[in-house]
């Protein structure tokens, strides 16, 4: 148990800050709302307008979002594979194949129904 | 200083790891008719998809559950000791195999809804926009839908075959995450599906994290994810670790969830009454088997010498869940919702043979995972039937007379009430039977008398049932039973024939059970 003593100081000692920090914000800061601060927060560009009663729910963020985590994790899994390349020999080369391979398949997939252009 | 040192420490004893491909082939056969219904998706004409993906999802089944046959014997250690292969595991494989084969064929079923299948024809459009007017009324149907059963069965497959924790956090995911989406695509009510399909997606990757977060603990009890090492540190050192009790209660809570075990119950109402019907009858039957194959192996091969430890704790969630599923489903008055409460209270039965710790519960456990299994693809297809003007008449006042006016599927629905109440003549009798008299032999009576108590309350609930159906008045407007294509009458037929043969000749099943033997360790 005391290797992990180390750890659970940390983490007392973010959970203090994080409270401490948030509750003293919430006393000192001062407070002047307008209609930009009640918005919605979307990285500073106006939020996405969604039509009532009809249209298409706006979902290109998500799927450009969705598309980089696919790719992103993919390189993630070739960083081993890359380090410990010559132990793994052949047997890891086919294996990551058949990985990119499967990953290939999602991109035709995304390329043939469109993903790719933004409008 | 010490990562340097544990980094040649493993490089000196890097071998690399042994995968029997032939071993694996059930799950290889269908992750591959996955990949190219992905494909079918990408380059298919519009017209040609659902037949080649019909095409692929029964032929891998179909082939998948062959290799699973051809394996019987086999009990060995694959993949650097990633995958166990024995007995229990690939009967509880060809039980995944056979039970989606038959929700496939209910979500194959067109016949039923005059607007298409079950499914929404674009699950993206808003929920009565003009888009998805335009979408269902030029009788576009979701062919999607396949590859992603494909990807859930894969995961399924693995679950209980998965002998490192790592890869039983995989198959997890890999199971799960179509199934959310499954969940979100129903045709008719989007708004509940997309409800529910949100929910289970909420609550399933919180009890993930759980899993996860016990997983790490154990790791760092053990220093290894392998089964059989756990098994061996916790052996090697008696006496209680707070690493160790944390790391079971977490991964417990992780596969708790998925077999909607009380505490972790509650996504089941809403997901099983807001899912397409098909995909309810398949998730409730074929999650609940794989999940619990994991759940025997876990507690059977890592735990087992913790046995006095978790035993207590499983009591607790064994009574809570079959209580609360059985009276709860007293007040339902939607039959979805009440035979969702029912397979909660169900999963609490089945949970006397993981706290049984014994051959017998193991059996017990598997044989009543099948005879529900089965029971309740047939339930959910019955429901699937009962229709009026707005979709499935799922409010359990409908369902009044229908004995009048369709004395047949009132009389197979009855078949299929009796099973989970556990009449004798119907599986569910010799599944209760068995895992109580396991439960008994490992010395837990109390909560084999509270489950008796709580069959009690279930069979009062299925027994309201049958006698609103064939006792009472029908409704001023009675909904129609619809006549459906060969897909769902085989499905049908299919399911009250296990239930019956079952009830009536359990010895061949039982037998293979025992020659199943136990899990490899």
């Amino acid at each position: 148990m005391n290797v992990y003593a180390p750890i659970l100081v940390l983490l007392a000692l973010g959970a203090a800050f994080a409270i401490f920090s948030v509750t003293l914000t919430s006393f000192t800061g001062p407070k002047r709302y307008n209609r930009a601060k009640r918005d919605a927060y979307e990285c500073g560009i106006d939020p996405t307008p969604q039509p009532v009663g009809g249209g298409h729910f706006p979902v290109k963020y998500y799927l450009t979002a969705m598309l980089f985590i696919v790719f992103d994790i993919e390189i993630v899994f070739l960083y081993p594979w890359a380090v410990a390349f010559d132990k793994l020999a052949l047997f890891g080369l086919i294996e990551m194949l058949i990985f990119i391979g499967t990953v290939l398949v999602v991109y035709a997939y995304v390329w043939r129904r469109r993903g790719l252009e933004w409008e | 200083m010490s990562g340097v040192l544990s980094a040649s420490v493993v490089a000196d004893t890097f071998t690399l790891p042994t995968i029997d491909y032939g071993a694996l082939a059930p799950v290889l056969i269908v992750a591959a008719a996955a990949v190219i219904g992905v494909l079918v998706e990408a380059f298919a004409p519009r017209g040609a998809r659902r037949p080649l993906q019909l095409v692929l999802v029964f032929g891998s089944l179909i082939a998948a559950f062959v290799a699973v046959v051809m394996h019987a014997g086999i009990r060995q250690l694959d993949g650097g000791g990633a995958v166990a292969i024995d007995g229990p595991g690939l009967v509880l494989q060809g039980a995944v195999l056979l039970i989606s084969i038959v929700g496939a064929m209910l979500m194959a079923e067109r016949m039923v809804d005059p607007a298409g299948d079950a499914f929404a024809a674009r699950a993206s459009t808003l929920p009565g926009s003009e888009d998805e007017r335009q979408f269902s009324s030029r009788g576009f149907l979701q062919t999607e839908i396949w590859p992603l059963m494909l990807f859930a069965v894969t995961g399924m497959l693995l679950f209980p075959i998965a002998n490192d924790l790592l890869l039983l956090f995989v198959a997890l995911e890999v199971m799960s995450l179509p199934l959310y989406l499954l969940v979100g695509m129903a045709r008719r009510r989007r708004l509940l599906s997309q409800e529910a399909a949100l929910k289970y997606f909420i609550l399933g990757s919180f009890s993930s994290a759980f899993f996860l977060f016990g997983s790490a603990l154990l790791y760092g009890y053990s220093g290894s994810i392998k089964f059989g090492k756990i098994a061996e540190a916790i052996a090697g050192n008696p006496g209680q670790n707070m690493l160790i009790l944390v790391g079971v209660g977490m991964v417990a809570v992780g596969l708790l969830f998925k077999i909607g075990a009380a505490p972790f119950h509650q996504w089941t109402p809403d997901v099983y009454q807001g899912a397409p019907t098909p995909v309810t009858a398949f998730m409730a039957a074929a999650v609940k088997v794989a999940a619990f194959g994991a759940i025997l192996r876990v507690f059977y091969v890592i735990f087992g010498g913790l046995r006095w430890d978790w035993q207590p704790m499983l009591w607790v969630i064994a009574i809570l869940t079959m209580l609360i599923g059985a009276i709860v489903a007293v007040t339902q008055t939607d039959v979805k919702r009440m035979l969702a409460y029912s397979s909660i209270a169900q999963a609490g039965f089945i949970l006397l043979g993981v706290i049984a710790a014994n051959p017998a519960g193991l059996r017990g456990a598997i044989f009543y995972l099948v005879a529900y299994a089965f029971t309740t693809l047939g339930t959910f297809a019955v429901v699937t039937l009962v229709r009026d003007s707005t979709g499935e008449a799922t409010h359990l006042s409908k369902w009044a007379g229908l004995a009048k006016t369709s004395p047949l599927t009132a009389t197979v629905f009855a078949i299929f009430l009796l099973s989970l109440a556990g009449i004798p003549l119907t599986s569910g009798f010799i599944g209760k039977f068995a895992v109580f008299t396991a439960a008994i032999e490992a010395g837990a009576m109390p909560l084999v008398i509270v489950a008796l108590f709580a069959s009690l309350i279930a069979a009062f609930v299925y027994g309201r049932v049958i006698v609103l159906m064939f006792f009472a008045d029908p409704p001023a407007d009675p909904p129609a039973v619809v006549v459906p294509s060969a897909f769902t009458t085989l499905a049908i037929a299919i399911s009250v024939a296990v239930t019956v043969v079952l009830g009536i000749i359990p010895q061949p099943f039982l037998t293979l059970l025992e020659q199943a033997g136990v899990f490899i360790r």
